[in-house]
C-alpha cells in the first residue's frame, strides 16, 4: 500500500538500462552536471575531505590536550588547531551536510520533482563552495589563522598576525553558495512539487528543510557583512570594531552571532527532519503530531534569530538586554522539546526494528536531549556566568552539533545509501559502527562537562594538572569515536562493489523517493507521481499480521 | 577527583543550588524521555505479541500538555537565574574598588592604597570587593571558578565585577576570552586573606602614596591643573565633587559624571563637554595609559569629598 499512485511498470522493476550513475563516467560529466543527484555526491566527497581535515586538527588537539604542559604542538599552532577545526567543521562541513548532500539528492525525488528548480545555480553554488574551501585551504597552507572560529575583535581586525583575510573571504565565499542553495530549495519546494502533494502532504525532512533555508537565506548575508566589515578595518585600518580607531568590539559580537546563532539552527533543524523520516519508517508507524513536528520547526527557525544575545551575557552587553535574550532562549527550547516527545511517542504500539538507521535516530535522541538540557543551564543567566566560555559549552555544542547533526547524518546516509548507490551497506558492521560512536561520543564529551563546572576555560593550550584526568578520559573517547567515523568510511567503499543489490525499496518506505529504481534514473521518475494520501502511510498492524492483508 | 570546585565566595552557593536544581530538573526529563523511549522500544520490537491496534490518543491534549508544562517550568528557571544575574552583576554599595587592566598576557592590578601587583591579587575575606576593569589591547575575560563570577574586559570601557570573598585560601583566576598567543598562560592568583593579615600585607607593599596622589601628580604632569586647576585663569569646569553627579550638557541634557564619561572626555576630542563652556579641551588618546587614566579618574574622585562614605555607586558601565 503506497502513498502514491503508480502502476508497476515492468521496465521498473526489471535491471534498469540506465541510472544517473551509468549515464556517463567521464569527468567532464560529473563537473558540468546539474543532475541535483550528482551535485549531491559532489558535495558528499567535498565535505568528507574538509571533515578529515578538521578531524586531524581535532585529533592532535586532543593529543596534545593529554599533558597538562601541552608538550606536542606550540601555543601558535595549538591556537591554529582549533581555529581550523571549527571553521572547516563549521562552515565547510556541518552547514553542508545533511542540506547540500542529502538535501540536494532527496528533495527532488522526495517531491516527485525531476530536479531542483534551478539546476545550474545549483552547480554554480557547489563551484561557490569549492571556491570558498580554496580561500580557506590557502588561509592554512599559508600558515593558518590563530582567532577561532568566532573571529573575535579587536583580536582579529588588528592584533592577530595571522591570515585573517584569507580565512574570512572563505567562510564570505562559501556562504554565497549557502545562500543560493537556501533559495534554490525554497524555490523547490514551493513549485516543483507533485500533482496532489499539498504542503501538509511532504515529509517532514521537507519541511525541516525549508525551515533551514529561510535561515539561510536570511542570516547567511549577515555574516557576509560582518566579515567585509573586519577586512575592512583589518586591510585598511577604518574603524568600526577597534576602540582605537573609535569602533566597538562588542558590536562584532552582536553581528556575528546575529548569524551564528540562526545557524546553529542550520546545523539541528535538518537533523531533526532525518530522525522524522527514519523513525516512522522502523515504527512502521505514522509521525505522531505531524503538524507539530512541521510548525516546531518553522518556530525554531523563527525564534532562533531572537536569542543571539545569549552568546553575550558576559561580554558587557546590558543586564536588561541579557534578560529578554534569556527568556527568548528559554521559549526556543519548547519546539524542540515537543519534537522529541512526538518521535517518542511515534513509537507506542509501534513495530519497531534495529537496522542501523533506526539505532543513529535512537542515538540522535539519547545525544540532543542532553544537549538540549544543557543548554538550559547556558541559558540560565546566573548559571551562564560560570559556565561560560569553559569546556560545559564545549561539551553541550558538540551534543548538538556531533550528537545531533552528525549522528542524524549518519542515519541519513544509512537510510539513503541503497537509493544513492542502490547497494546496501553491511548491516551487522553498520550497527557496530553506531554502538561505537555512540559510546566513544559520550566518553569524549561528556567529560567535558564537568570539566567546564571545574572551571577549565576552553581554548587552553597548557591547563592546571587537576583537569588533566579528564581530559584522559576524553582523548580516550575521541579515539573510539574516531573508529565509529572510520569503519562507515571503509565499509560504504566496500559496499560500492560488493554490497547486496538494494532494490527500489529497501526499507519498504512510503516516501515517493522510494518509488523509484535505485539508483534513480537521470530524471528521478519514469513519469510524474500524483500523490494521493498524507505521509508515513505505515501500519504496524499490517507489518505483524502479513497474512490477514 | 573532585566534581565541583570549591564554594569560595558569598554568590557561589547560590550558582550551586540553581545548578543543583538544573540537574534534577534534567534528570526528570531525561527519566520521563528515556523510560518510555526504551519501554517502547522493548515492548513494541518487530515480532512480538503486543497490542497494536492503532492507539485512540486525545493527540491536541497531549501536545498541548507536553508543551505548556515544560513552558512554565522555563518560565520559573529563567526567573530564578535572572534574578540570581542581577545579584551577581550588580555590586553592593560598600564595595570598595581594586582597579584591573588585562593585557596580552597578563592582569595588571591596582589597589586604591596605591599596592600595584601582577597576576595576583589580595584581597580580605568578607568583604565586598568590587573590580573595576579595561583592556588595554583585545577583550579578555576576568573568570574566578571558586567564585561562580565572570566578566569581560573590553578595551575601551569599563566593566565591572564584584565578589565577596568567603574562605582564605589561594584561587585560580583565568582569562576566559581567547586572547591570542598566550591565552593559557594567562593565568593569576586570588589570594584571600584575614582582614589582619590582607593589612599588614597592605602595609609591608605601599611603597608610594594612593591612586588619589599619584592621579594628582599626572594632574600637574599632563597639565590638566593649567585649566582645571583652582587658580586657573582659563574657563575649564572645576572638578570638585563632580564625581558620580549630573554634569550639564549643551541642550538641558544631563550626564552622570561615572568612570566611563570622565576617561572619554579625557581620550576623545571634545567628548560631551560641559554646557556654558567652550569645547577647547584637547585629546590625551595616547598620552596616558590605563593605569594612568584610572589613577586620574581616582583623583578626581578623590576631589571635594568631604565625607569619603558617601561614595555612592553611580556607575554607568555595568
Amino acid at each position: 500500500m503506497n502513498a502514491i499512485e503508480l502502476e508497476p511498470s515492468p521496465a521498473l522493476q526489471e535491471e534498469e538500462p540506465g541510472n544517473y550513475l551509468s549515464e556517463s563516467h567521464t569527468v567532464a560529466s560529473w563537473l558540468l552536471t546539474t543532475d541535483h543527484k550528482r551535485i549531491g555526491i559532489l558535495y558528499l566527497y567535498s565535505i568528507l575531505f574538509f571533515f578529515i581535515i578538521a578531524s586531524f586538527a581535532a585529533a592532535t588537539m586532543r593529543l596534545e590536550l593529554l599533558n597538562p604542559q601541552g608538550s606536542l604542538v606550540l601555543s601558535e599552532t595549538y591556537n591554529k588547531l582549533f581555529t581550523i577545526h571549527g571553521v572547516l567543521m563549521v562552515w565547510f562541513f556541518l552547514i553542508p551536510s545533511i542540506p547540500a548532500v542529502l538535501g540536494n539528492f532527496t528533495i527532488p525525488m522526495m517531491i516527485g520533482a525531476r530536479d531542483v528548480a534551478f539546476p545550474r545555480l545549483n552547480l554554480l553554488s557547489w563551484y561557490i563552495f569549492i571556491g570558498g574551501g580554496l580561500f580557506a585551504l590557502y588561509s592554512i597552507v599559508s600558515g593558518g589563522v590563530d582567532t577561532g572560529w568566532t573571529f573575535y575583535t579587536p583580536f582579529s581586525s588588528t592584533y592577530s598576525n595571522t591570515h585573517v583575510i584569507a580565512m574570512a573571504a572563505g567562510v564570505f565565499v562559501a556562504g554565497f553558495s549557502t545562500i543560493i542553495t537556501g533559495l534554490n530549495f525554497m524555490v523547490t519546494i514551493h513549485k516543483m512539487r507533485a500533482p496532489g502533494l499539498t504542503w501538509f502532504r511532504l515529509p517532514l525532512f521537507i519541511w525541516s528543510l525549508y525551515s533551514t533555508s529561510l535561515i539561510m537565506v536570511l542570516a547567511t548575508p549577515v555574516l557576509a557583512i560582518t566579515l567585509a566589515l573586519l577586512s575592512l578595518e583589518r586591510f585598511w585600518g577604518i574603524g568600526i570594531f577597534d576602540p582605537k580607531l573609535g569602533g566597538d568590539p562588542v558590536l562584532f559580537q552582536h553581528l556575528f552571532w546575529f548569524y551564528s546563532h540562526p545557524a546553529v539552527y542550520i546545523m539541528i533543524l535538518p537533523g531533526m527532519g532525518v530522525i522524522s523520516e527514519i523513525i516512522p519508517c522502523f515504527a512502521r508507524k505514522r509521525i505522531f503530531g505531524y503538524y507539530f513536528v512541521a510548525f516546531s520547526s518553522v518556530a525554531i527557525a523563527v525564534l532562533g534569530f531572537l536569542v543571539w544575545g545569549h552568546h553575550m551575557f558576559v561580554s558587557s552587553q546590558s543586564v536588561y538586554a541579557g534578560l529578554i535574550f534569556s527568556l527568548l532562549s528559554f521559549i526556543v527550547s519548547v519546539p524542540s522539546a515537543i519534537k522529541v516527545f512526538n518521535w517518542t511517542a511515534t513509537l507506542y504500539k509501534g513495530s519497531i526494528s534495529f537496522e542501523t538507521p533506526m539505532l543513529y535516530a535512537f542515538g540522535f535522541i539519547g545525544l540532543f536531549t542532553i544537549g538540549g538540557l544543557t543548554g538550559l543551564f547556558l541559558a540560565s543567566l546566573g548559571a551562564d556566568v560560570h559556565l561560560h566560555d569553559t569546556y560545559f559549552v564545549i561539551a553541550h555544542f558538540h551534543y548538538i552539533m556531533v550528537g545531533g547533526m552528525v549522528m542524524a547524518f549518519m542515519g541519513g546516509l544509512h537510510y539513503w545509501w541503497p537509493k544513492i548507490t542502490g547497494r546496501m551497506y553491511p548491516e551487522f558492521m553498520g550497527k557496530i559502527a553506531a554502538l561505537v560512536t555512540f559510546i566513544g561520543f559520550n566518553l569524549t564529551f561528556f567529560p567535558q562537562f564537568l570539566l567546564g563546572y571545574l572551571g577549565m576555560p576552553r581554548r587552553y593550550h597548557t591547563y592546571p594538572p587537576e583537569f588533566q584526568i579528564f581530559h584522559i578520559l576524553s582523548t580516550a573517547g575521541a579515539s573510539i569515536l574516531g573508529v565509529g567515523y572510520l569503519l562507515p568510511l571503509i565499509y560504504f567503499i566496500y559496499s560500492l562493489r560488493y554490497g547486496k543489490k538494494a532494490g527500489p525499496n529497501p526499507w519498504r518506505a512510503t516516501g515517493l523517493e522510494w518509488q523509484t529504481s535505485s539508483p534513480p534514473p537521470k530524471d528521478n521518475f519514469l513519469r510524474t507521481p500524483v500523490v494521493k494520501r498524507a505521509p508515513y502511510d505505515y501500519s504496524p498492524f499490517e507489518e505483524e499480521h502479513p497474512q490477514n492483508v | 577527583m573532585r566534581l565541583f570546585p570549591s564554594e569560595a565566595s558569598s554568590v557561589a552557593p547560590e550558582v550551586d543550588h540553581l545548578v543543583l536544581f538544573l540537574i534534577g530538573l534534567s534528570l526528570i526529563f531525561i527519566v520521563l524521555i528515556f523510560l518510555p523511549l526504551v519501554y517502547f522500544a522493548f515492548k513494541y520490537r518487530r515480532g512480538t505479541k503486543a497490542d497494536r491496534t492503532p492507539p485512540r490518543l486525545a493527540q491536541w491534549k497531549l501536545e498541548v500538555t507536553w508543551s505548556i508544562i515544560p513552558l512554565l517550568l522555563m518560565m520559573g528557571v529563567f526567573a530564578w537565574g535572572a534574578s540570581l544575574y542581577f545579584h551577581i552583576e550588580r555590586p553592593p554599595a560598600d564595595a570598595f574598588e581594586i582597579n584591573v587592566v588585562g593585557k596580552q598576557w597578563m592582569w595588571k592590578v591596582e589597589h586604591q592604597e596605591g599596592v600595584r601587583e601582577i597576576n595576583a591579587i589580595h584581597v580580605p575575606v568578607g568583604r565586598s570587593v568590587k573590580l573595576v576593569m579595561t583592556s588595554q589591547d583585545v577583550i579578555h575575560s576576568f573568570f574566578i571558578p571558586d567564585f561562580r563570577i565572570k566578566q569581560d574586559v573590553v578595551p575601551g570601557k569599563y566593566t565591572t565585577e564584584w565578589f565577596n570573598a568567603a574562605k582564605p585560601g589561594s584561587y585560580y583566576l583565568f582569562c576566559s576570552q581567547f586572547c591570542g598567543t598566550d591565552h593559557a598562560k594567562m593565568i593569576g592568583r586570588i589570594t584571600v586573606m584575614e582582614p589582619p593579615a590582607y593589612e599588614s600585607w597592605l602595609a609591608s607593599n605601599s611603597s608610594g602614596g594612593t591612586l588619589a596622589v599619584a592621579g594628582a601628580k599626572l594632574f600637574t604632569e599632563l597639565g590638566c591643573s593649567g585649566c582645571h586647576g583652582a587658580n586657573s585663569k582659563v574657563r575649564a569646569p572645576k572638578l570638585e565633587g563632580i564625581y558620580g553627579k549630573p554634569v550639564p550638557l549643551e541642550g538641558s541634557v544631563f550626564q552622570i559624571a561615572d568612570d566611563k564619561y570622565i576617561r572619554d572626555c579625557i581620550l576623545q576630542e571634545n567628548h560631551l563637554h560641559v554646557a556654558g563652556f567652550q569645547p577647547l579641551m584637547p585629546t590625551f588618546k595616547g598620552h596616558a595609559s590605563e593605569e594612568e587614566l584610572m589613577e586620574l579618574i581616582a583623583y578626581i574622585k578623590s576631589l571635594g569629598r568631604t565625607n569619603p562614605e558617601e561614595d555612592v555607586n553611580l556607575e554607568g558601565t555595568k
